[in-house]
């Protein structure tokens, strides 16, 4: 249980100099909806943040792009069933780290990496895993949402007929569980014949959120979900991400300094592909232990 | 505001106008050039094929019934008969035994070359390919008839005990045109597959796929509109090759489907009336535009299908 006192000042009463600090600094009016349920969900989160057990280690992790070094010495445990954040100027590494992590790198040739990475007790970066195994039990989400050109329901169905024996009927139990989890249900429960490109950028990446969720993973990995959206889209998408944050290892890229205070139990702060500070979200933005990080999210670096 | 464009002087713009005016002509000409050279040629094309028919001795009956072509038999018209059948159908085993050795290899060409060939066996293979298509389709039939036949009838041998293939056969010149339309083939449907976004990609990957099945469940599927398409322009260049089989097909009018015998397509006989002694006015020259107007109809309704089927399957990104 984190109890730093700043963030129970937040949570006391809006309008005190920690969200002053953390909000205003970053050049928002906190007299919007946004920001006043943001305020309120960080608020709660200094109070109630308790992370659990290590799902995801890195150790002396270090990327590169050939001869471009993209991550340098990285050590950081991400805690079980909670959403981290990773935050950073473009270019500090962080997508980079994330698709480390379910080895999406692998289509990339140039891509190479060194250290330790393990998710519970499986060594990620093992030469002879089965990738298919780790990408079934890490899911991903990308930054542009990309549905496949296909049904509403195909789209889901994708993952589960890959590594699943289903009859027709368990496969459309599964897609109404994973379109129901992620939110989208009643939106779509009378067209899931129709292709998902007529969906609203939004739904797709709801859309996107059931496909990976469909396949029955313990980690997600979140690529600046929310950057193609519109803002009451990515409030939507964040309050799905709060709520599967109960049940799954969630990893969230983002740029938007917002998102990560409301969204995530813990921060990573990267920066030129080394890792500056980790810890509580409320306690990385509140009470900054590196004075580059406070530069960063108070909006003077990046 | 003073900005820096200021201290420049202003273009003459006068001759705006004109000069638009002679730029919109000369893009309305260029279009319109092939239009005319379009309409021509069909006008030209069915107006011989009307006065074909015109002739007391032809009947559309005949032409489309009969199974019996022999327009060079004999003087007179009576000794003659019409009936297209024979030349549809030796035009059709090539055209299916060249699509079907095209289509599969071309298909999985494309897809080793877009999605797991290595940079630089590609930078090898497209090359190759290139100069497949840049062979002369007369080489082609001298191949068909001086190497694959034979080649043909060792394999007979082989299972058959004799040699089966007739010197001049529709198999070989059917697997001639397969060859001619596999970089056709490769190409389009290797454009087609390049063009899926690698977000569909990634995608997939993400799921847990593997290489083929993110090939087989979303690449292709995604790209299967490009890839209708290059079918079909394969289909319609086989279907109008006339080098190949007039070399190696034959110049028998023969209603049949076995590979082994010699047949005359549609395009064989266009070739042997145009380049034979016959008169410009008989009756066995107009057949000719008859055939070509067949011929025309056939490569025009099968876009007119694809138009349909890429519609039909469309997975738009």
């Amino acid at each position: 249980m984190m109890t730093d006192q700043p963030a129970k000042t937040a949570s006391a009463s809006a309008g005190t100099p920690a969200r002053a600090k953390s909000f205003n600094a970053t050049k928002h009016n906190g007299e919007t909806p946004i920001i006043r349920q943001s305020a309120e969900v960080f608020a709660e989160r200094a109070q109630n943040t308790q992370l659990g057990e290590t799902a995801i280690t890195i150790s002396n992790f270090d990327a590169r792009y050939g001869e471009f070094q993209a991550l340098k010495n990285i050590n950081l445990e991400i805690p079980e069933k909670s959403v981290t954040a990773f935050i950073g100027p473009s270019g500090c590494g962080k997508t980079t780290l994330l698709r480390w992590i379910n080895r999406m790198n692998d289509i990339v040739p140039e891509a190479r990496c060194s250290g330790k990475l393990t998710i519970r007790e499986l060594d990620v970066l093992q030469p002879r895993l089965d990738v298919v195994e780790l990408r079934r039990r890490v899911g991903i989400v990308f930054q542009k949402p990309n549905p496949f050109p296909k049904s509403i329901f195909e789209n889901v169905a994708f993952g589960p007929r890959l590594h699943y024996k289903a009859s027709r009927s368990e496969l459309a139990d599964l897609v109404e569980w994973a379109l129901r989890k992620s939110a989208l249900w009643d939106e779509v429960k009378d067209r899931l014949k129709q292709s998902a490109l007529g969906l609203s950028g939004g739904q797709q990446q709801r859309l996107c959120i059931a496909r990976a969720i469909a396949v029955g993973p313990e980690v997600l990995l979140m690529d600046e979900p929310c950057s193609a959206l519109d803002p009451r889209s990515t409030l939507a998408v964040e309050d799905l991400i709060a709520e599967l944050s109960k049940e799954y290892t969630i990893v969230i890229v983002t740029h938007n300094m917002q998102q990560a205070a409301r969204a995530s139990d813990s921060t990573a702060y990267l920066y030129e592909g080394e890792l500056i500070e980790s810890g509580p979200t409320h306690q990385v933005f509140t009470n900054p232990q590196n004075p580059e990080t406070e530069r960063y999210i108070t909006g003077r670096l990046g | 505001m003073a900005s820096a464009s200021e201290s420049l002087n202003v273009r003459n713009r006068s001759l705006q106008g004109l000069q638009e005016f002679w730029i919109k002509g000369l893009l309305w000409l260029s279009a319109g050039f092939s239009i005319a050279i379009t309409v021509v040629i069909i006008v030209i094309l069915f107006g011989e094929a009307i006065r074909f028919f015109a002739d007391d001795s032809i009947t559309f009956a005949e032409f489309f019934g009969s199974t019996k072509w022999t327009p060079t038999v004999g003087t007179t018209a009576e000794s003659k008969s019409f009936g297209v059948w024979p030349l549809v159908c030796g035009t059709l085993v090539v055209t299916v035994i060249a699509i079907g050795i095209a289509l599969p290899l071309g298909i999985v060409t494309a897809i080793f070359l877009s999605e797991y060939a290595p940079r630089k066996v590609r930078a090898f293979l497209k090359p190759a390919l290139e100069i497949l298509a840049g062979v002369p389709t007369v080489v082609y039939g001298f191949f068909a008839l001086t190497f694959i036949t034979p080649q043909l009838n060792w394999v007979h041998q082989l299972f058959f005990g004799e040699e089966g293939f007739a010197a001049f056969n529709s198999g070989a010149a059917g697997i001639a045109v397969g060859i001619l339309c596999l970089p056709i083939i490769t190409s389009l449907t290797e454009d087609a597959l390049r063009a899926v976004p690698r977000s569909l990609r990634e995608a997939a990957y993400g799921l847990g796929s593997t290489r083929f099945e993110v090939a087989t469940r979303v690449v292709v599927p995604a790209a299967l509109s490009g890839i209708v398409s290059a079918a079909l322009l394969a289909i319609a260049r086989t279907i109008g090759e006339t080098m190949i089989v007039a070399l190696a097909a034959g110049s028998t009018p023969n209603l049949t489907v076995d590979p082994r015998d010699g047949v005359q397509t549609m395009t064989g006989f266009m070739v042997q009336i145009a380049g034979g002694d016959f008169s410009n006015f008989g009756i066995e020259y107009l057949s000719m535009y008859a055939v070509a107007a067949v011929l025309f109809a056939m490569t025009f309704g099968l876009t007119l299908l694809g138009h349909r089927i890429r519609v039909r399957f469309r997975e738009a990104y």
